[in-house]
């Protein structure tokens, strides 16, 4: 099973950590980027089997691609921010963590306009006009 | 799957931390700095592929652009 593979490495990515802390904390930084990289990518084809699934729901139900689209996107958006912001937490740099964060938030409003003026718009056709 | 980037970045660091302090001990301190930024970016340069592997993973997944 792929989840006893993420803890036994996890585990020992934690014991190499705690040992590379004491004498070269910058490359403890750098290591556990990796393990977060390496964790991430096994886990990357079941990530995309389920999101091909939900997108082929989607097209079956007729649901518009832009929706499906959007909400992928800022799902993306969204993972790759908080990625980038526990790395640099993690690494002592928590001012950039908040600065990436708060990047990723305004690139998340910015792709959500799209969708908002499609909510609107279904929102005026319901009202009597 | 990813486990010898992991060892091997362990072990560049591992290697990185005993020569430094061997250096030390002899007194050759501006060596302990050039192995330390040489380890950095050896390891590094190992991290990148795998940086590219990731983000190129996620724009696909995610049909980010």
């Amino acid at each position: 099973m792929q989840i006893l593979q993420v803890i036994g490495l996890a585990i020992l990515g934690a014991v190499l950590l705690a040992f590379l802390r004491q004498t070269r904390s910058d490359l403890a930084v750098v290591l556990s980027a990796a393990l977060g990289i390496v964790i991430f990518l096994m886990v990357v084809s079941n990530l995309a089997y389920f999101v091909e699934v939900m997108s082929d729901l989607a097209a079956k139900a007729g649901v518009n691609r832009l929706y499906l689209d959007t909400v992928l996107r800022v799902i993306g958006v969204a993972y790759l921010a908080s990625f980038g912001g526990q790395v640099c937490r993690d690494a002592g740099e928590g001012a950039l963590a908040t600065k990436v964060e708060l990047a990723g938030k305004v690139l998340i409003l910015a792709m959500s306009v799209p969708l908002m003026f499609a909510l609107l718009d279904l929102v005026l056709r319901i009202l009597p006009s | 799957m990813g486990l010898d980037l992991i060892l091997r970045i362990a072990g560049v660091g591992i290697l990185v931390s005993v020569l430094c302090t061997i250096l030390k001990q002899q007194g050759k301190e501006e060596y302990s700095l050039l192995v330390a930024t040489a380890g950095i970016v050896v390891v590094f340069i190992m991290l990148l592929d795998h940086i590219e592997e990731l983000l190129s993973s996620v724009r696909t997944v995610f049909r980010l652009w």
